[in-house]
């Protein structure tokens, strides 16, 4: 009965979808002003239905309702009851039912929160974005249905939920990154709107800004607990595999990041018109690209879901509808491009420029690495798999021009920049920086018999600590001795010397960790020690130990330095009971400046085991510098220019 | 830039979209022999059911399948009719027992039928790994010169010998008369 | 100027002392799970390990696979390191069996120009897109501009100079 709830208020939510598409877009071509303040009621109602839905479908599995196809693919009986509420997104037709909650969500704060639109625009936005629901609305009802019944016979227990998703990865990770994805919808829907109504000022940046902030905030947050998840989860200390539906988050949110500086140069300048719109554009087709891979079944990946070639067809139909539509009303009604320039010399505006190109450059070569396996299929040229070090030989330089650009941007200026202005400020640091780069791997590596000197740990300091330096300088410039001035700083500079300062901290982890990394796999009996890097390593032994559902080996190993206790750790073998799959449960002592990371491999006989010790020196600055990215960008969304009423609002409102 | 330059995303996105339309037929995880043109790998392994010695020239001259199997593999056990029907059918095939036990592998043919001419006992694996072997169960069919034609990964049931192998072990037979 | 130097000097040698990872790390009792002969042959697996796919699994690389293929795989990897075969050989003697499938760093070839030069092809058409508009706007700026008052041309700096902070 509930699952019948839950799919009737999916077909409502699909009607007011569908009103909220037509009746506001056909209102603001013909003037009516009450069809387009349709545009912000419906929002709210879609988002009520769909919510019911939702919360159906999570009454189902926690009620264990295995009559329900959904529910017996991905649920137990034994199953934890939060694991039951998050296996309601852990495959495609619940993950679906997310998407359209979230999108009910985003179009629900769209219509509450722009209420000093200009009528015509918000009503434009608010029909694109329902038009966006609609097709997701049709893709769930028509070939992914969750609410189908397997009935009359049904299993008396489910299938379970995979083990490598039970786990508080699967609780935060996915809703986290498809707030991001479908966030970036809100400014696709600007551009659209912008499009067709033919407006695309500075004042259309400033309306659009906050929104492509916070979503580019979720979406920073969903990358970096996934690249968490996946180090702490899959018991082999790796971070990020470039694989197919790792690249399919990482696309769009390097052009999201293009997007968001550039729409900044046209806010403040007016420049980038065309820019800003392609990219908008841009960001969102590869939201919906990235879907569209990870769910068609095109492409090989340990993350992909289930699939079936019919929805392959639909998502294709529908891409092609929306990214092809959208490209080819930029074609014909696209700004033309100023011919007065705006901007000369070293000025922000060309950094952000290079800023741009190289982000783009680097979503490029991603995209080209991703689909190439399809491509030469298609072309019979072969079977040609493309993986890290494919995808390592390009971003690492592209990462490393970033870097240097970012830090000569912090001093530019906007319109132009001399250059004697320039050539004083970044000596200082630069000469930090080479400093570091030179002296620190020294120490890093150092070694009485075998001496090491890391090139990649020295390029990897280099450019962390030439980031840092320049946004120290700037800071010390821009404060000086006087605490007030500090105050009068915005919280969109902050925003930026923050997230900045998170990209290079995020590089130190990537580059030291990967530069210094000490791995051994030994094989180990009770009472054996081992030495790696400079810790000592003494397995004591295994137990078997039950959990809610499984059972495991339990291993104790104890971690020492210069005979100093440091910690204990557990890592376990576990077995699952209702699938027999065994997993791999990493133990892990974290630390900023090193995590120690143990796992048991297969037993070897004689109680003896093959055990994983490694030790990975900065790896957790790799989600710290995630974390204060994001939190930069948080602060630059609540910057309170956004947030003022604007004096002008109630004369704009009601106007063509 | 220029009008025209507007509508290069919208060109390249058709593009795309057409790789995508192709790619929805295609199985990304068909992975095609290595070996196919080349010759059968030369080994020296014992036979299942008694002491002799095997090698290439066993099934020189002839078309045959080479299906590799084991006790271990589930899905050897849903091909295995399949396999009767079509030795009963006049189609050669010959077994590569990969990395078994031969007491039990001669017990699971004593109980499921036995379609091989004889069966290559491959214990360590070391001829599958020649062939490019991932696991079972695979189907070879190789042709009378002893070169391989095509590879199957997967259960061979009627389905996917209509689809790949019919036409070709048709034409080879023809082409050896 | 000075001060800011010394801070920024005794920060980055704080990190030094935490930071000492010794290469030469001993064992003793316990065994490497796949030894090596020299420890240069070992560097020399877990790179080749890591660059080759697993032909059964869906997307990884032989070291994180636990396939009986990978095993196998992974042996011969080894004997052949001992058995003083190049990166090349190795690898060649892989894919003549399993075929480039397995490379995941794929091989330059005919059939992969387009994978390996289209993102510097890109790189580079933008790089000179830019500076191509870049130069030639640049001419046109100085023809354009507009002549100011000298009380204008301050008001023009004070307000841009305003907004420099936010960015």
């Amino acid at each position: 009965m509930i699952a019948e709830l839950g799919h009737a208020a999916l077909i409502i939510a699909l009607c007011l979808a569908a009103i909220q598409t037509v009746a506001p877009m056909l209102g603001s071509f013909m003037g009516y002003s009450n069809w387009m303040r349709l545009g912000y009621s419906l929002p709210l109602g879609q988002l009520l239905f769909v919510a019911v839905s939702f919360v159906c479908l999570a009454a189902a599995f926690l009620s264990d309702d295995f009559t329900l196809k959904y529910v017996a693919q991905n649920s137990n009986t034994e199953l934890p009851s939060y694991y039951k509420i998050s296996a309601v997104w852990s495959a495609h037709e619940g993950s679906l039912l997310l998407w359209a909650l979230i999108l009910a969500g985003w179009s629900a704060a769209v219509a509450l929160f722009s209420r000093t639109l200009p009528l015509l625009l918000g009503a434009r936005v608010l029909s694109i974005l329902g038009a966006i629901s609609v097709g997701f609305g049709l893709f769930l009802l028509l070939t992914s249905n969750p609410f189908e019944r397997l009935l009359p016979v049904a299993p008396l227990q489910g299938a379970d939920l995979n083990p490598l998703l039970q786990d508080i990865g699967l609780i935060v990770h996915p809703p986290m990154l498809y707030m991001g994805y479908v966030g970036f919808a809100v400014p696709f829907a600007f551009a659209i709107a912008a499009l067709i109504g033919g407006q695309f000022d500075s004042a259309w940046a400033r309306w659009c800004r906050p929104w492509i902030n916070i979503a580019w905030v979720f979406l920073t947050l969903g990358i970096t607990l996934g690249s968490w998840w996946a180090y702490y989860e899959l018991g082999w200390g790796g971070w990020w595999f470039w694989d197919p539906v790792e690249n399919a988050s990482l696309m769009p949110w390097l052009v999201g990041t293009a997007l968001m500086h550039s729409v900044s140069a046209t806010e403040k300048r007016g420049v980038f018109r065309s820019w800003t719109l392609l990219l908008a554009i841009f960001t969102f087709s590869l939201s919906l690209l990235g879907t569209f891979l990870v769910r068609s079944g095109i492409l090989t990946s340990v993350h992909a879901f289930a699939t079936d070639p019919e929805r392959g067809v639909f998502m294709l139909a529908f891409l092609a509808l929306v990214i092809g539509g959208s490209l080819m009303l930029f074609a014909l009604r696209g700004p033309a491009m100023q011919k007065v320039a705006a901007y000369s010399g070293w000025s922000r505006e060309l950094m952000l420029l290079i800023n741009n190109l190289l982000l783009v450059s680097a979503m490029t070569m991603i995209l080209v690495g991703t689909l190439y396996p399809l491509i030469a299929d298609v072309l019979e040229l072969g079977k040609i798999s493309v993986g890290p070090p494919y995808f390592n030989f390009f971003f690492v330089p592209l990462i490393v021009g970033l870097v240097v650009a970012v830090g000569i941007a912090v001093f530019t200026k906007w319109k132009t920049t001399e250059g004697r202005l320039l050539l004083q400020k970044i000596p200082f640091p630069l000469v930090i920086a080479l400093l570091s780069a030179l002296f620190i791997p020294l120490f890093l590596g150092a070694d009485s018999q075998l001496f090491s000197y890391s090139l990649s740990a020295a390029l990897t300091l280099f450019l962390a600590v030439w980031l840092i330096a320049t946004i120290a300088s700037d800071l010390r410039e821009k404060i000086g001795s006087d605490r007030a001035r500090m105050a009068k700083l915005s919280r969109s500079y902050w925003g930026m010397q923050l997230a900045h300062s998170g990209l290079a901290i995020c590089v130190l982890g990537v580059g030291l960790s990967t530069a210094y990394d000490d791995s051994r796999e030994l094989r180990m009996h009770p009472g054996q020690t081992a030495q790696v890097a400079n810790y000592q390593f003494q397995f004591v032994g295994t137990d078997k130990i039950a959990g809610p559902n499984f059972t495991a080996h339990r291993g104790h190993i104890r971690v020492l330095q210069q005979d100093q206790l440091v910690t204990n750790l557990y890592p376990e073998k576990r077995d699952y009971n209702s699938g027999g799959q065994v997993m791999t449960e990493a133990a892990i002592d974290p630390s900023l400046t090193r995590d120690i990371y143990v796992s048991l491999g297969e037993p070897l006989g004689n109680k003896a085991w093959a055990i994983s010790l490694q030790v990975k020196p900065f790896v957790r600055c790799i989600w710290l510098g995630g974390l204060m990215i994001a939190l930069g960008g948080l602060l630059a969304a609540i910057d309170r220019r956004y947030r003022r009423r604007s004096k002008h609002s109630s004369a704009i409102r009601g106007g063509a | 830039m220029n009008k025209i330059a507007l509508f290069i995303p919208l060109v390249l996105f058709a593009t795309l979209s057409l790789f995508l339309l192709k790619g929805l037929d295609r199985d990304p995880t068909e992975l095609p022999s290595a070996l196919v043109g080349e010759a059968f790998p030369a080994f020296s392994l014992p036979s299942l059911m008694d002491e002799s010695l095997l090698s290439t020239d066993d099934f020189a001259g002839e078309v045959v399948l080479v299906n590799v199997w084991a006790t271990w593999c589930f899905a050897c056990r849903i091909e295995h009719p399949m396999l009767n029907q079509l030795a009963h059918q006049g189609v050669k095939i010959i077994g590569l027992n990969y990395k078994d036990q031969p007491q039990p592998a001669r017990q699971w043919l004593e109980d499921r039928g036995n379609p091989y001419l004889f069966n290559i006992v491959d214990q360590q694996g070391s001829l599958g790994f020649d062939l490019g072997v991932t696991g079972a169960p695979e189907t070879y069919l190789v042709d009378a010169q002893g070169i391989i034609r095509h590879r199957r990964i997967g259960v061979l049931d009627q389905a996917v010998w209509d689809r790949e192998f019919d036409q070709r072990y048709q034409q080879l037979l023809s082409e050896d008369q | 100027m000075g001060r800011l130097l010394v801070v920024c000097s005794l920060l980055l040698l704080g990190t030094v002392p935490s930071a000492n990872f010794d290469h030469r790390s001993a064992l003793w009792a316990s065994t490497e799970v796949v030894e090596f002969s020299q420890p240069a042959l070992r560097e020399r697996y877990y790179q080749l390990i890591q660059e080759l796919r697993c032909p059964k699994c869906q997307n990884q690389n032989l070291a994180d696979s636990n396939a009986p293929i990978s095993a196998d795989m992974k042996a011969q990897i080894q004997r052949m390191l001992e058995d003083q075969k190049t990166d090349r050989q190795i690898k060649d003697y892989l894919v003549s069996r399993y075929s480039e499938f397995i490379l995941y760093r794929p091989q330059v070839k005919q059939n992969t120009w387009f994978l390996w030069f289209a993102p510097i092809g890109f790189i580079f058409l933008g790089a000179m897109v830019i500076w191509r508009r870049y130069s030639s706007v640049k001419t046109s700026v100085q023809g354009d501009k507009p002549q100011l008052t000298i009380e204008q041309q301050q008001r023009l700096n004070k307000l841009l100079d305003s907004g420099e902070d936010n960015p």
